[in-house]
């Protein structure tokens, strides 16, 4: 199999309105490749004629190498995971019927359909024990999300189609179900069309971004590193705006890079052991963890010294926490709002791993840069399988 | 007030033999009505221009006056249960087939969208999803077609159909007697208790029905 999705000028036309304009893709497996482009450029419509909820007027649509254009539209479906950014959740069943709805269909016994509703549950962050007899409107927005991930996922299909699937959260639930999205394609490895129309989400999410022009074409098909440094014509240059080298910022993650290493201790050890952690670090705050080492306070030597009271309520609260799999973007976001200047990194279960200040940023943003310009110099940006419309027509 | 006293003590095991009559017509047109008012319901959500000629054909039936219905029935089917079901399975279908429509219609998109993206066959999601969520409307139209019917139900006595109608047609009938105040009074207090005990078990059946994850 030499691409997982292939399409071959796909255009859809409905009456009056042309909303596609013969698209070709290849998609390589375990992929995620980004649709972005202005509201109406046709990237939901070239979504939905992958699963065939629309029909397409022209072209073909190859999974696994099998042309599908014709095919049994249901069949197709149960093998392609689909999430929207309404959800859609089924509102009389409970969590654990909405995810096994696919297995069901498929006639899955009872045993594996249980099991694998609790796999997933836990898979997407979520206890199976206090959310499998739930019903959707008991649940949060980002909670309903995390299941309508779980639900796409059941049957274990190849491919998995996303129509803003954080579109419709606020901005720090996104910012986390991306990052947990992230960690669980590293486990799952699917392959994804994911559609947004934001430019730093596309940056950050995929492996590689497709940017759709106002003409409903593709104006560039490529890794966002190539976006980013070669845009293909003026309409991508426009449409990525200002600060593209900030934006090459959501090209590292933070798990990439050297943490700092911060003098930290335990909330509950006594104060001279706290004062001569301090005292032999080069910095002025101290890092202070619970019994399962979350990050709870930041203390100076005055916090320490002065006052009465417990450790636990003095300095000042830790607000700036990041996973690994936040990009240096994010790290860079917290740093600014964070009282210390560095964000703290924890893993997933909350635990201390270390700090991110602002020079690995810097580093980043410089190698970048110099790997960029050497991939230039010898021109292996060739090998980069790139698809480009010529000048745009805006 | 004393001879309805004693009347109904006399009487009384007659009028619930009555009564029972009465509940089993209109439950009969209302199973009836409720099959067939869902399927039509069913066929035409989907184009508005069927939907609102379905909801005008079922309403211009409700216009036609019962006496006048079951006089037709009489003529096609002849005297008895049977006509008076026919009847009164047509005239419960106004409200049940509009709340099909309506409940239909009024799933989430949202809902349709990922079931269809799902791969539910439009059977599997008609019966799984779209029904059971339009559910508590259609079981409003229910209970409203037998609030209905309960009432006309009572002048299908004059086909022969029995019921608590019997008891009114009677007491008119025996004008100026002393039993016929007795007679009307009992049978009409029968109707509105049927409907009562109607309206309690939709009540009960309502809360059974209605998955947890749809209740208010
Ligand atoms: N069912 C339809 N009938 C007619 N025109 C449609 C239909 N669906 C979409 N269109 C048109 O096709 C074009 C592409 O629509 P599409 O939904 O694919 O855009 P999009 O890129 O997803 O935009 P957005 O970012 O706003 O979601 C638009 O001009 C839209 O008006
Ligand atoms: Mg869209």
């Amino acid at each position: 199999m030499e691409h997982m999705i292939r399409l071959d000028e796909l255009t859809k036309r409905f009456p009056g309105q042309l909303a596609v304009d013969s698209v070709s893709m290849d998609i390589p497996e375990g992929e995620i490749v980004v649709f972005v482009g202005p509201s109406g450029c046709g990237k939901t419509t070239t979504l939905k004629m992958i699963n065939r909820l629309i029909e397409p007027t022209s072209g073909r649509i190859f999974l696994e190498d099998e042309d599908v254009t014709r095919i049994n539209a249901d069949r197709l479906r149960r093998r392609i995971g689909y999430v929207i950014q309404q959800i859609g959740l089924f509102p009389h069943m409970t969590i654990a019927s909405n995810i096994a709805t696919v297995p069901r269909t498929l006639g899955w016994d009872k045993q594996r359909i249980a099991e694998r509703v609790d796999e997933l549950l836990e898979l997407v962050g979520m206890d199976p024990e206090a959310y499998r007899d739930r019903y959707p409107k008991e649940l949060s927005g980002g909670q309903n999300q995390r299941v309508g991930v779980a639900r796409a996922l059941a049957a274990d299909p190849a491919v998995m189609l996303m129509d803003e699937p954080f579109g419709a959260v606020d901005p720090i639930t996104r910012e986390r179900l991306q990052n947990e999205f992230l960690r669980l394609q590293d486990e799952v490895n699917k392959t994804i069309c994911f559609v947004t129309h934001d430019v730093d989400e596309a940056i950050k999410m995929g492996d590689r971004i497709a940017i759709f022009g106002d003409d409903h074409g593709i104006q560039q098909f490529d890794t966002p590193e190539m976006i980013l440094s070669h845009p293909a014509n003026e309409f991508v240059e426009d449409f990525l705006g200002s600060g593209a080298a900030l934006k090459r910022l959501h090209l590292r993650r933070v798990r990439e890079v050297a943490l700092t290493a911060w003098p930290a201790a335990g909330v509950a050890e006594d104060r001279d052991t706290l004062r001569e952690k301090l005292e032999d670090s080069e910095q002025s705050f101290l890092l202070l963890l619970d019994e399962q080492r979350q990050p709870v306070r930041w203390v100076s030597r005055r916090d320490l010294e002065r006052g009465e009271g417990r450790m636990a309520d003095r300095g000042l609260p830790v607000a700036a926490i990041i996973e690994p799999h936040a990009t240096l973007h994010d790290a860079l976001d917290e740093m600014i709002t964070s009282n210390v200047g560095c964000a703290v990194v924890v893993d997933r279960e909350g635990a201390y791993q270390g700090v991110v200040d602002i020079d690995p940023v810097m580093t980043a943003v410089n190698t970048l840069r110099a790997e960029l310009r050497e991939r230039l110099a010898v021109g292996s940006w060739h090998a980069v399988p790139t698809e480009t419309v010529e000048e745009g027509t805006s | 007030m004393q001879a309805l006293g004693e009347f109904l003590a006399r009487r009384w095991p007659q009028l619930l033999e009555l009564a029972v009559e009465h509940l089993l017509l209109v439950l009969t047109a209302i199973v009836l009505a409720t099959f067939i008012g869902v399927m039509i319901g069913v066929l035409v959500y989907r184009s508005a221009a069927l939907s609102s000629l379905a909801t005008a054909m079922t309403a211009t039936i409700l216009t036609i006056p019962s006496l006048a219905l079951f006089g037709l029935m009489v003529v096609w089917v002849g005297l008895g249960d049977r006509s008076a079901v026919i009847a009164l399975t047509a005239y419960a279908l106004l409200p049940i087939v509009r709340n099909t429509v309506t409940g239909l219609q009024g799933v989430d998109p949202a809902v349709n969208e990922s079931a269809k993206g799902m791969g539910l066959s439009a059977r599997a999601r008609l019966l799984r999803i779209d029904l059971p969520l339009a559910w508590p409307v259609i079981l409003t139209g229910v209970r409203v077609a037998t609030m209905l019917i309960v009432s006309i139900a009572a002048i299908a006595a004059y086909i022969g159909a029995g019921g608590l109608g019997n008891w009114i047609f009677d007491g008119l009938a025996r004008r100026g007697s002393v039993v016929a105040m007795p007679l009307i009074i009992s049978g009409t207090l029968g109707v509105v208790a049927v409907a009562f005990i109607l309206d309690g078990f939709y009540i009960v059946v309502g809360r059974v029905t209605t998955p947890r994850g749809i209740r208010d």
